[in-house]
This record gives structure tokens, C-alpha cells and sequence, in this order.
């Protein structure tokens, strides 16, 4: 009974991690309808930032996230710029392998200037975090996680809603001839919402550093993870992903608990062949209607 | 003797004959004897080891490339799972000579069919998935087909790899760069000779209109799934006899090299090359190639170079910097890729002096 908590515990905020990283991923797609290969360099991109500024340069916590946040922010602001907006109109498989070219450009620099090796940041959570409930036990970097999750979703959530940016981005996503006719700056959004989705990379990936230390190598691995994450989901539903991100999370330790520990890094990929088969656009996406 | 063709300086085409024409000219007949000629008698009687051994590293991917390209660059169905269906081949070939005894000759074709079969098991999605959907279905495919390499021990021998001795044929040992030349290069002519003819014909043609709209194809009367499944399984097949050829050429196989970076080189090289080109596709191979030699070596030299010898592992990870810029430059500045370049070329000699 207490392994199957103590799994179910682990599986769900896996499963809150992924979907946090799907988020950005989901926010290019939505908007630009890029499939973005490089969101684990991304991520990479802020842990690392986030290193420097605090073990470096010594700011303040606090300080030092805001300002990962901010450089991340500009991060997805130049991507676009430099690279992405060249390709607009191009074919799918050519804006594919840029972004593959991307995260190879990104991982070299991030390996050249940092090394292989696992890094640390300095301990900063406060002890009060750490929940029991009961016989389990769960960490404070969970419980921050889940807080700074919950905080960023219920952010975008009224950024979406309510700002005229987000009107913006939501009027893009749905038709991209439509809103620019009716005036919308549409390359505008685009670099918007890349500069966004660097910058909910930057802070997913500051808390996988937390949680597991910050190697190149892992995070662009878990950047893959978030394939299969938002294809379940239906790329463009970010509630999809959220939900995918659970099942996948919970799945992944369920199998390596229960069944084998090896199987476990295969069986979201064999689970998300399954489902595609039977619904195409994974569990909350758009169906496209296609005209001759 | 029938009439001389030679360049003109516009399209006079009048009819599909001359469309679908390989060579337009008899230039291009002669050149390519002459290029046949340097090919199969000039380089391997003169190159050292080392050029006949990236000659051969060029000629293997080449086989996989064009098979990858008629998947992507004429069926338009991206597929990242390529480097596992070479594994597969490598691996098909590599069992089959080991444990059923059977000959090269056979084995080859064989891993192909093999990997043939495998292939189109994994485009079945392309039934109901279309664009980035099946991109990820294939990436799911690559991850299970690797997973299947390490863990079933029984056959693929795990992480410990397979041994592969008896390359030979009619007796002759395949022993050095030299002789395995040969076989990689009368495959690479077959195979690219078999490609450029498949995609003239109606088949070609229906690829061609499913990869441009495959509602409007299946209009037309054209069973798609069963055209993508072809699709599927021939590219599959390329790629399962380049492995295969990989196998009894480095002798030792292990289920590493067949990861996830090798099918986006793959892409990589198609797309460098040219989408929906053959020559592009050989290109591409010969640049991708010779750009990780190039760049293996600067960084071995620098290793064996005093002063830079401690910088030289730090240095290592800017490989794949550069290799993913020129990717990255590639597609920003010349999306159509080297065989554009090529008939850019062409067409300014062919219009000079009034070319523009």
C-alpha cells in the first residue's frame, strides 16, 4: 500500500513536470505550428543561466529568477528572429530539422562552455515545504513545484483570457489569415510567443535542476519526453497536456515499480502509438478538416 | 546515326518523352561513363586505405539516403525512425549470416526484404496519422526498434553487439577497403539506377500526387495507404541493404550507432542534398560525411598538437555546434538544398553569357 502511494506520489508530479515543459512546447505549436525539437536545450539554456546567476554572480534567489526568466524571455525573442522568421511558409520537414539543427548548435555551446558533468545549485527551499501526509513524504521541491506550476498556468490562464496580447496570440492560433486581416501583427506574435515559451522552458528546467541536478545530456533527453507528452495530449490543447503529462507520469513509474525498470523509458512511446491508432489527433486536439 | 542532342537555351519539350528523358542531352550519357569509368577503375586502383574507406562510408549512407528520400522528398511522409530500420538490416544481416549460415549474396537482399516488412509494420499509422502526428509516431518507432536491439538478447546478443566474419563471395574473402569498394559501389549504382527509373513511372507519379495532396490523390483513384505502405517498405528496404552492407563491413555490430542522431542525419543529408532529388540525396551524403571527417579530424589534430592538447576535450562538443549552424544555415539560406546549387551551376554555363 505504501509503494503504491509512495508510486502514485512520484508519478504525479513527474507527471506535473512534464506537463509543465509541454506547456511551451504547446504555446510555438499553438501560435506558429512549429514542432519545436530544441525545448530541452531550452531548457538546458535556463538551468544554466539560473546556475550562473546564483553560484556565479551570487544574486539573491529571488533576483536571480527573475532575471533567468527575463534572459530566457529575450532568448526566444532572438530564436525567432534570427532563425524562425526566415522559414515562414517553408515546408514542415525543413522547419523540423531547423529546430534540430538548433538544439545541436545549443547543446555543443552549452557542453563546450559547461561540461558533461552534473551541477548543483546551492540549497534554497525552506524546510517548511516538506509535506507529510500521513506515511508519505513529500519533498519540498514538489511542493514548490507544484506551487510555482499552479501559479504560472493560473498567469497564463488570465494572460490568454483577458490581455489583449493573449487575445492576439488565441486569434492567431485559430485562423492566421483571419486575424491578420482584421490587423493583428502576426510575426509580432509569433516572436511573442516564443519569447514565452523560452521563458517556461527556462523555469521548467530550473526545476528539474532542483530536483535531479543539471546535466546537458538529461535535460535535452526529457526535452524528447515531451513528444509523446503533447501528441497524447492533441498538440494544440494545453489542458491535453497537462492531462497527458500526468498519464505519461504515472505511467512511467507505474512500469518501472511494478514491471521493469528498463521498459519504463519505452512504454509512453508504445502507449502513444496505441492511442494514436485510435484517435488520431491524440485526446483533446483539433481535428483538421481538409478541403481538396 | 541518329541526331546529336545537345543543351538548348530554353525548354522546348514537346512531348512526355522528353520530359521524363534521364539524360536530356548526350552529355550527359558521356559524362556519365566518364564518371562510371573514374568510378570503378581510376579511384579504386589509385586511393589510398583511407579515401576508399570515406568513399565506402559515403556510399553505404548514400544507399539509405536515397531510399529515405523517396519516404520524404516524393511521399512527403517524414519518417524519423530511419537509422533504426539500418539497424534492423545491420542486424537482420548479421543474424542470418552468424546463425543460419547463409551467404552474403542472399543475406543482403534478405535484410532488405526483412527490413522491408518491419518497415511497413511501422507505416501502418500512416493509415489514419498525417504530418507532425506521424513524425512522432515514426520517433516512437526508432525508440521501440532501439529498445528491441538492447533487450532481446537472444538474437541481437544485447549491448555486446554481434560478430560478423564471413564476409565473402564465391569464395573471394572481402578482407580490406578495396574489395568491400566494389560491393558498396555496384550496389550504389544498381539501387540509385533502380530509384531514378521507380520514380517514372506511374508508381512515381503516385507518390508525387500524395505527397502534394492525398484527399485530391484518392480522388483521383489512387489507394493511398497501400501507395504510402509501398512507400513505406521500399525506402525501408534501402535502408535495411545499406545496413546490412554496414554490418558485414565494420564487422562488429552493436545496437549504439543506430540511435536517434543517425535518423536526423539521414534528414539531414536529404534535405542539404535537395527534397525529391536523387543526385541531391548522394550530395547530401557526400557533404554530411565528409564535414564529421573533416571535423573529427581538426579535433583529433588538435589532440595530438602540444599546446592545444588540454583545450582539445573541451573543444570536442563544438563538432556538433558546427554540425548543427551548417544545418541550420543550410535551410535558412538555400532550402532546395546542393542539387539546386548544382543546376544553378549548369544552367549558368548553359545560358552564358546571357545568364542571369
Amino acid at each position: 500500500m505504501s509503494f503504491f502511494l509512495h508510486l502514485l506520489v512520484n508519478g504525479l508530479s513527474l507527471g506535473f513536470l512534464y506537463a509543465l515543459s509541454a506547456l511551451g512546447f504547446v504555446m510555438i505549436y499553438k501560435s506558429s505550428s512549429v514542432l519545436n525539437f530544441a525545448h530541452g536545450e531550452l531548457m538546458a539554456a535556463g538551468a544554466f543561466l539560473f546556475l550562473v546567476l546564483t553560484t556565479w554572480a551570487e544574486l539573491p534567489i529571488a533576483l536571480a529568477f527573475i532575471l533567468t526568466l527575463a534572459g530566457c524571455f529575450l532568448l526566444g525573442f532572438v530564436i525567432e528572429r534570427l532563425f524562425l522568421r526566415p522559414l515562414i511558409g517553408e515546408d514542415l520537414i525543413q522547419v523540423i530539422m531547423l529546430t534540430v539543427g538548433m538544439a545541436a548548435m545549443f547543446k555543443g555551446l552549452l557542453l563546450f562552455i559547461f561540461g558533461g558533468d552534473i551541477h548543483q545549485y546551492p540549497s534554497f527551499l525552506p524546510e517548511a515545504l516538506n509535506l507529510h501526509l500521513g506515511i508519505i513524504q513529500i519533498p519540498s521541491v514538489y511542493v514548490a513545484t507544484f506551487i510555482i506550476g499552479i501559479l504560472f498556468l493560473v498567469m497564463f490562464g488570465f494572460f490568454f483570457k483577458y490581455s489583449s496580447q493573449g487575445i492576439y496570440m488565441r486569434s492567431v492560433a485559430d485562423n492566421q489569415p483571419a486575424a491578420m486581416s482584421l490587423g493583428v501583427h502576426v510575426r509580432r506574435v509569433f516572436a511573442l510567443s516564443w519569447a514565452i515559451a523560452a521563458m517556461v522552458a527556462a523555469m521548467s528546467g530550473i526545476v528539474l535542476g532542483i530536483i535531479n541536478g543539471i546535466n546537458v545530456h538529461e535535460l535535452s533527453s526529457i526535452g524528447l519526453k515531451v513528444f509523446p507528452v503533447v501528441i497524447l495530449g492533441g498538440l494544440d490543447s494545453i489542458g491535453g497536456a497537462i492531462l497527458a503529462g500526468v498519464i505519461i507520469g504515472l505511467l512511467e513509474t507505474f512500469t518501472g515499480g511494478y514491471i521493469s525498470t528498463s521498459l519504463r523509458e519505452i512504454i509512453p512511446y508504445v502507449v502513444l502509438v496505441v492511442i494514436l491508432m485510435v484517435k488520431p489527433y491524440g485526446l483533446f486536439g483539433l481535428k483538421e478538416i481538409e478541403r481538396v | 546515326m541518329r541526331k546529336r542532342h545537345y543543351h538548348l537555351c530554353g525548354n522546348y519539350k514537346e512531348s512526355y518523352e522528353e520530359e521524363l528523358a534521364i539524360f536530356e542531352t548526350d552529355f550527359g550519357r558521356t559524362w556519365l561513363l566518364i564518371g562510371m569509368f573514374v568510378l570503378l577503375v581510376v579511384i579504386p586502383l589509385t586511393g589510398s586505405e583511407y579515401t576508399l574507406y570515406i568513399l565506402n562510408t559515403i556510399g553505404i549512407y548514400a544507399i539509405a539516403a536515397i531510399g529515405l528520400n523517396l519516404l520524404i522528398g516524393f511521399t512527403g511522409q517524414i519518417s524519423m525512425g530511419h537509422g533504426a530500420f539500418f539497424g534492423v538490416g545491420a542486424y537482420a544481416a548479421a543474424v542470418m549470416t552468424t546463425r543460419m549460415g547463409l551467404p552474403l549474396l542472399v543475406a543482403l537482399p534478405m535484410a532488405g526484404v526483412f527490413t522491408a516488412v518491419v518497415g511497413m509494420l511501422f507505416g501502418i499509422p500512416s493509415l489514419r496519422l498525417k504530418h507532425l502526428y506521424l513524425t512522432i509516431a515514426t520517433l516512437a518507432g526508432q525508440f521501440i526498434i532501439e529498445y528491441i536491439l538492447v533487450q532481446w538478447e537472444g538474437v541481437t546478443g544485447g549491448a555486446e553487439g554481434i560478430m560478423v566474419s564471413n564476409a565473402s563471395i564465391f569464395g573471394i574473402e572481402l578482407d580490406s577497403d578495396r574489395a568491400f569498394y566494389f560491393l558498396i559501389f555496384i550496389s550504389l549504382i544498381v539501387l540509385t539506377w533502380v530509384m531514378v527509373n521507380l520514380i517514372r513511372t506511374r508508381f512515381g507519379r503516385a507518390l508525387v500526387a500524395i505527397r502534394d495532396n492525398d484527399r485530391a490523390a484518392e480522388g483521383m483513384g489512387i489507394p493511398i495507404f497501400k501507395y504510402k505502405l509501398l512507400a513505406f517498405g521500399i525506402s525501408s528496404f534501402y535502408a535495411g541493404f545499406a545496413g546490412a552492407l554496414f554490418a558485414f563491413y565494420m564487422m562488429t555490430i552493436t545496437p549504439e550507432p543506430f540511435n536517434m542522431w543517425l535518423s536526423i542525419e539521414f534528414i539531414a543529408m536529404i534535405i542539404i542534398g535537395g527534397l525529391g532529388s536523387v543526385s541531391g540525396a548522394i550530395f547530401g551524403t557526400i557533404f554530411i560525411v565528409s564535414l564529421s571527417e573533416v571535423l573529427s579530424m581538426i579535433t583529433e589534430f588538435l589532440m595530438n598538437y602540444g599546446p592545444a592538447a588540454s583545450v582539445s576535450i573541451t573543444i570536442a562538443p563544438l563538432r556538433e555546434f558546427i554540425f548543427g549552424l551548417s544545418i541550420v544555415l543550410f535551410i535558412i539560406f538555400e532550402p532546395k538544398g546542393l542539387a539546386e546549387i548544382w543546376r544553378i551551376v549548369r544552367s549558368n554555363f548553359r545560358l552564358w553569357p546571357f545568364s542571369y
